[in-house]
């Protein structure tokens, strides 16, 4: 693969944005520009305004100031392009719906309100089902599913839609370590592919040992970059505000 | 079964129909009580229109309820995320009062006419079959025809809406972002409901509304593991209720609505009793080792 990352528009381009929730300011006039085509993690604290900062620049939270690139675009125009994760607690946990209905819901924001899916599409949805290994599971309830099956069901989804931008938010919370190992492998599989992908995640050692680029966060940016500079102890007591040994 | 019987059933069956496949939304959405909150405010809406047309049962009566249902819930909803009181304060604070104002409006301007009391707390079932319209020059009941106008529009919402309610009820957030205006199909649910709840009070009263809307949607829930089949149970629900609380009320000589929401309420015991996730099969799969 020619290295054009450089050129390419980054992931997410994010110029001085805000946003408040539930009252709270969390963000406020943050920038950051995510590159393309990497595994990109965004690590912080509780409350350092990770997932706001991806909500707000997917519009699931209103940003009162700032604006937002995606792939270089506004976020009207790519909407198919850029699949989205959510963290688990926003699902309704007791709906009755398959594994397979979950994924072909990947292929909704292609085909809108009213148009068939087609043969391609359900080609689609079975080979991303492969990809993460829960073809097997394709009938199953989804609330009858482990934590670990039900987070590979969901990128089933975000992979069902070909999505150029993959964003996710704690993807790998109530998911076992083989689970989570195997979704990074899948991830990173994108990458390779010279898609783009921003996860939300807590564990800062899966950030160093697997991650391609690092954004760490506390209320604003404090460090962003290769994650071995961006996790060094001083940065992470910033963040933080305890000593944190590597 | 007499003719009259046989009308009451359809009516009821109709109500059914298109108020279980809303209520099969709002039990996954957590809205539940919706309806019930619609159906109280939309009282003193009638009794407006009532004194302004002196109609009651006219699409001018559906349509300005409706409008005056809608505009309470959204108020409502404005006081629940200002978090001045909490959620459930708001429920309580709000639509009996409205509900008040309706019957205040009842017995001080509009008793003796075709409103009263009684009709908005128990409906108007029983005598469905005597208030006619002429339609295509055939005597039909009123109701039969506004209910199953009602019934149509519900299926064609559900059918035309499909995606964005069914993505967004499941997971609001890609459903927002796959660009399916989910808030917006959040939206016009709300308009339906209410529309639906001003068409069912008129049948079953201000109490009962919420049953039709909810039991029957509850009892598939336990039947069902996609929300398709959900849907068509809870429809079969509905009108396996109203068939055999017709039944009953005939046969013990009481209100009708209320023996439906009886049977409603059984069919609900017996799937929780025996329906694939209800107690029984429960109380197997735990002694099952976890794999």
């Amino acid at each position: 693969m020619t290295k054009t990352m450089t050129q390419a528009p980054a992931a997410l381009a994010v110029h001085e944005l805000s946003a408040s929730y539930g009252g709270r300011t969390v963000l406020d006039g943050v920038s950051v520009d995510i590159p393309a085509g990497r595994l990109s993690g965004i690590v912080g604290p509780n409350g350092a305004g990770k997932s706001t900062l991806v909500k707000a620049a997917l519009g699931l939270v209103p940003a009162t100031r700032g604006h937002v690139r995606l792939l270089g675009e506004p976020l009207k125009r790519v909407r198919s392009r850029v699949a989205y994760v959510p963290q688990q607690e926003t699902v309704a946990r007791d709906f009755p719906i398959t594994a397979v209905q979950v994924v072909e819901m990947g292929r909704y924001p292609h085909r809108g309100w009213l148009r068939r899916l087609t043969r391609a599409d359900d080609e689609l949805v079975a080979a991303a089902m492969e990809q993460v290994g829960v073809a097997d599971l394709a009938g199953q309830p989804i609330d009858e599913l482990s934590g670990g099956q039900r987070q590979r069901v969901f990128l089933a989804r975000a992979l069902a839609q070909q999505a150029e931008l993959v964003i996710l938010d704690e993807p790998f919370t109530a998911v076992d370590a083989r689970t989570e190992s195997a979704l990074l492998d899948v991830l990173t599989g994108l990458c390779a592919e010279g898609r783009s992908v921003v996860a939300v995640h807590h564990d800062l050692r899966t950030v160093l040992d697997r991650f391609d680029h690092a954004v760490l966060m506390a209320g604003g940016i404090v460090a962003e970059g290769d994650p071995a500079d961006v996790l060094t102890p001083a940065n992470l007591e910033q963040a933080y505000g305890i000593v944190v040994a590597r | 079964m007499s003719p009259d019987d046989v009308m009451i059933v359809v009516i009821a069956g109709l109500l059914s129909t298109s108020c279980a496949l809303l209520g099969g939304f709002l039990v996954l959405r957590r809205q539940a009580l919706l309806p019930d909150a619609v159906s109280h405010a939309v009282l003193p809406g009638i009794v407006l229109i009532f004194l302004l047309t002196g109609e009651r049962a006219s699409a001018a009566t559906v349509l300005g309820a409706t409008a005056f249902g809608v505009a309470c819930v959204a108020g409502f909803e404005w006081l629940r995320r200002s978090g001045i009181v909490g959620s459930d304060a708001a429920l309580a604070l709000v639509f009996p009062a409205l509900f008040s104002l309706g019957i205040l409006g009842i017995t001080r301007f509009a008793s003796g006419a075709h409103i009263d009391l009684d009709s908005a707390i128990y409906g108007d079932l029983t005598f469905a079959p005597l208030r006619t319209m002429s339609l295509a020059g055939l005597d039909v009941p009123t109701s039969l025809v506004v209910t199953g106008c009602a019934t149509v529009a519900t299926i064609l919402f559900v059918v035309l809406l499909w995606r964005p309610l069914h993505a967004s009820t499941f997971d609001p957030e890609f459903a927002e972002l796959s660009g399916l205006r989910a808030r917006a199909a959040g939206r016009m649910l709300l308009v339906v409901v209410a529309g639906l709840a001003v068409v069912a009070f008129d049948s079953v009263g201000a109490i009962l509304v919420v049953t039709f809307f909810i039991v029957p949607a509850a009892t598939a829930r336990l039947l069902t593991q996609r929300l398709g089949t959900m849907l068509v149970v809870a429809v079969a629900a509905g009108w396996v209720s109203s068939l055999a609380g017709e039944r009953l009320a005939t046969a013990i000589d009481s209100s009708i609505p209320g023996t439906i929401g009886l049977a409603s309420a059984g069919l609900f015991v017996l799937a929780l009793l025996l329906g694939r996730r209800g107690l029984a099969w429960r109380a197997l799969r735990s002694r099952r080792p976890e794999s």
